[in-house]
């Protein structure tokens, strides 16, 4: 069989409906090593939104297909997406009929061994909760984009990432984007994690919603003349579905299918399978973010530990604490999956007083870290403060509760 | 997989089991020695290897015999992908040797939509073959907001639904497919709405190619899943719906299932074709060449 791979173009300019001199945009490109891409490539300020920050790491992701339904405050993005495809930065694109369909649709295209991409909201996750929980076990490379967004009744479109705790336990990869120049990065670290061989795993780079994706802020991004390598379909912990090799047995055997012993087991040791690539993408993270956490202020008595736009609201308290003649520490976590155990540990063995501010009822974060610091740290956690329902928290607000917990614990 | 690719390295031929040479050397793939045509016909059953033999389907089952003859109607099963869902028809499906997604309740045709453009990005030079096979539960209850999508949108893919009108692999509760009137497990007073008329729907959407039937001519079988199949590759969306008896669930003594394939065949289930203009014309073209190389020879 004569190689069928490599083009990048599918169709003529005049399929397209544009003149027949007309190149699309991904074509131009060069493609640039990651690691050059995220660390030595001269960058631009721009002063925009995070949507548009979206939108400009899409454009050098090199992404075959993006497929999403439109919920705000996502829809920015995905709408930004479509001129991206129009312009030849996407190679294909199509507003799917609602988010079961559009999550399916994504996994059908990961399948197929392309570079695909969608992005939703809140409620949207929600609803298409049983295709992204399938995402993992499938072992589809996919970049999902998350603008976080109030879920439960009653209705509201604003800010509130509680349904980021949905997807803790389902073996995706997942990021928190604190700000607009996250939003840029975190994506494209994500792509090339996810599609590591040892990972083969969807990822999610959740930002909280209009604070971050509809208001602007400082962006320093790379020249848009390079792009990242393209996904590499037979480059794979679990090969396409595209009949060029054989397919993964998760989808042929009957006694996989049914319930029995080799059932359970097969179950049983492939999602422990899922959940070891989990941890093995924190290398490439390492690598590619220059750590799952930034910390400020090591060794203080009292930390913050934050993810997403808490961060942002906790570094102003920090800095304002400073002024004070107080030093508190900061623990930004970059990646709730992999879960940063080491790093946070590392960054709190000397703190009395841990503080965890978050932008949602549950309090997930202070579960997480609970978790890993039950009977391995001395420090007292505080569970709080926490803003919800689109509220804002302001500084003052960790200032106080970092007063009060002074007073609580000596 | 691709036939090249199925192909051993000659040193290791000896070692594979002898259905696996059986399936290169014997089987029902095209490009064979570089030629195109279709190397097997229905005709010829039980003289070539078939892509699927083994499957725990029920004894009489005659969903089973229409994913066999649907198997051998594919124009090109070393580059199909088949799509499916829970229900019956996957236990026999995910058996053969052509890839088989199995994907989440009701997901084939959001599934294989993203899957047939995907393979269009990556494999421009080669088409590939997507066929979603689901049964009517999967594919006009809780898959119907995808279906209907997938053919406003005229996806280039083909969707067989196995209509055994009813839900038999979780223990025969009616469907939308089931006749008004059925009782069955979840209709105790009988079905209240009538069979969903699932052939209007395609119409109304616009579908390139759909066709009913019964599996009571094999060979009309194959040769409307090739034609289907063809449409989808050039021209737009495919549809086949397919009587395929659960003698279960509807107490058809197993010698008698093909009898009742006929009966319901000649009261409701007649063979009908329609096809849209732009796929008739394709479909005489292609057809029409076919013809004249055999005539040629």
């Amino acid at each position: 069989m004569a190689n069928v791979v490599g083009s990048s173009v599918c169709r003529t300019a005049e399929d397209e409906g544009k003149p027949a001199d007309w190149v699309p945009g991904g074509e131009k490109q060069t493609v640039v090593d990651p690691m050059k891409m995220f660390h030595e490539l001269p960058r631009e300020m721009q002063f925009i939104t995070g949507s548009e920050a979206a939108r400009e790491s899409m454009r050098r992701a090199n992404i075959d297909i993006a497929i999403a339904y439109p919920i705000t405050p996502q829809s920015e993005s995905m709408q930004q997406a479509g001129y991206l495809y129009d312009e030849g930065f996407i190679k294909e694109y199509y507003r799917a009929e609602e988010e079961i369909g559009t999550f399916s649709a994504i996994s059908g295209a990961s399948r197929a061994g392309v570079r695909s991409l969608t992005a939703t909201s809140g409620p949207g996750l929600m609803r298409g909760m049983e295709a992204i929980s399938s995402w993992p076990g499938a072992r589809t490379p996919i970049i999902m984009l998350n603008m976080c967004r109030v879920i439960n009744t009653p209705l509201a479109i604003q800010p509130d990432n509680i349904e980021m705790s949905f997807m803790l336990n389902t073996g995706i990869l997942m990021l928190h984007a604190e700000n607009q120049q996250d939003f840029y990065d975190y994506p494209l670290a994500a792509i090339m994690a996810s599609e590591q061989v040892d990972v083969t795993l969807p990822a999610v780079v959740s930002v909280d919603g209009f604070f971050c994706t509809h208001a602007r802020g400082p962006v320093k991004v790379t020249p848009a003349e390079y792009k990242l390598p393209p996904r590499d379909g037979w480059r794979s912990a679990v090969p396409a579905m595209d009949n060029e090799n054989p397919p993964a047995r998760i989808s042929r055997d009957a006694p996989i299918q049914k319930s029995n012993f080799i059932s359970y087991h097969m179950h049983a040791s492939w999602q422990q399978e899922v959940f070891a690539a989990v941890e093995r993408s924190a290398k490439y993270f390492r690598d590619y973010l220059g750590g799952l956490v930034e910390v400020i202020n090591p060794g203080a008595d009292d930390f913050i530990i934050a993810s997403g736009c808490a961060v942002s609201q906790a570094r102003e308290a920090v800095r304002q604490e400073g002024e004070q003649g107080r030093t508190v520490g900061l623990v930004k976590v970059k990646t709730i999956r992999p879960f940063p155990v080491e790093e946070i540990l590392d960054a709190v063995k000397d703190a009395k007083r841990i503080l965890i501010p978050e932008f949602n009822q549950a309090g997930w974060l202070h579960k997480e870290v609970c978790s890993v610091l039950y009977g391995r740290c001395d420090a007292v956690i505080k569970d709080g403060p926490r803003v919800f329902g689109g509220m804002t928290m302001p500084t003052e607000m960790i200032l106080e509760w970092l007063a009060e917990f002074r007073k609580e614990v000596k | 997989m691709s036939l090249e690719n199925l192909h051993p390295s000659p040193v290791m031929k000896e070692f594979l089991p002898v259905e696996y040479r059986d399936l290169i050397e014997h089987g029902p793939y095209t490009n064979r020695n570089g030629s195109d045509k279709q190397t097997v016909k229905v005709t010829d059953m039980g003289k070539f290897k078939e892509v699927i033999e083994e499957h725990p389907m029920c004894a009489g089952c005659a969903m089973t015999l229409f994913i066999r003859l649907a198997y051998i109607g594919m124009p090109n099963p070393e580059h199909t992908i088949v799509v499916g869902t829970a229900g019956c028809g996957r236990l026999a499906i995910s058996q053969a040797s052509v890839p088989f997604i199995y994907g989440n309740y009701g997901d084939t045709n959001a599934v294989a939509s993203g899957l047939k453009r995907g393979l269009e990005v990556r494999f421009p030079n080669q088409k590939k073959d997507v066929v979603v096979m689901a049964g009517d539960g999967g594919l006009i209850d809780i898959g119907f907001q995808g279906l209907m999508h997938s053919w406003f949108r005229k996806e280039k893919f083909t969707t067989i639904m196995l209509d055994n009108e009813v839900y038999g692999n979780t223990g025969g509760q009616e469907s939308g497919m089931t006749n008004h009137g059925k009782v069955l497990k979840m209709a105790p007073r009988g079905k209240f709405g009538d069979k969903v008329d699932a052939l209007g729907l395609a119409k109304v959407a616009g579908v390139d190619y759909v066709a009913r039937l019964a599996p009571t001519n094999p060979a009309r079988v194959a040769r409307t899943v090739r034609r289907a199949i063809m449409v989808a590759r050039e021209v737009g969306h495919s549809y086949i719906q397919a009587y395929t008896s659960c003698n279960i669930e509807y107490s058809i003594p197993t010698p008698d299932v093909m009898k009742d394939a006929f009966e319901i065949e000649k009261e409701r289930y007649g063979f009908e074709e329609i096809i849209s203009p732009l796929a008739k014309e394709y479909l005489d073209d292609v057809e029409k060449k076919a013809k004249k190389k055999k005539s040629d020879k």
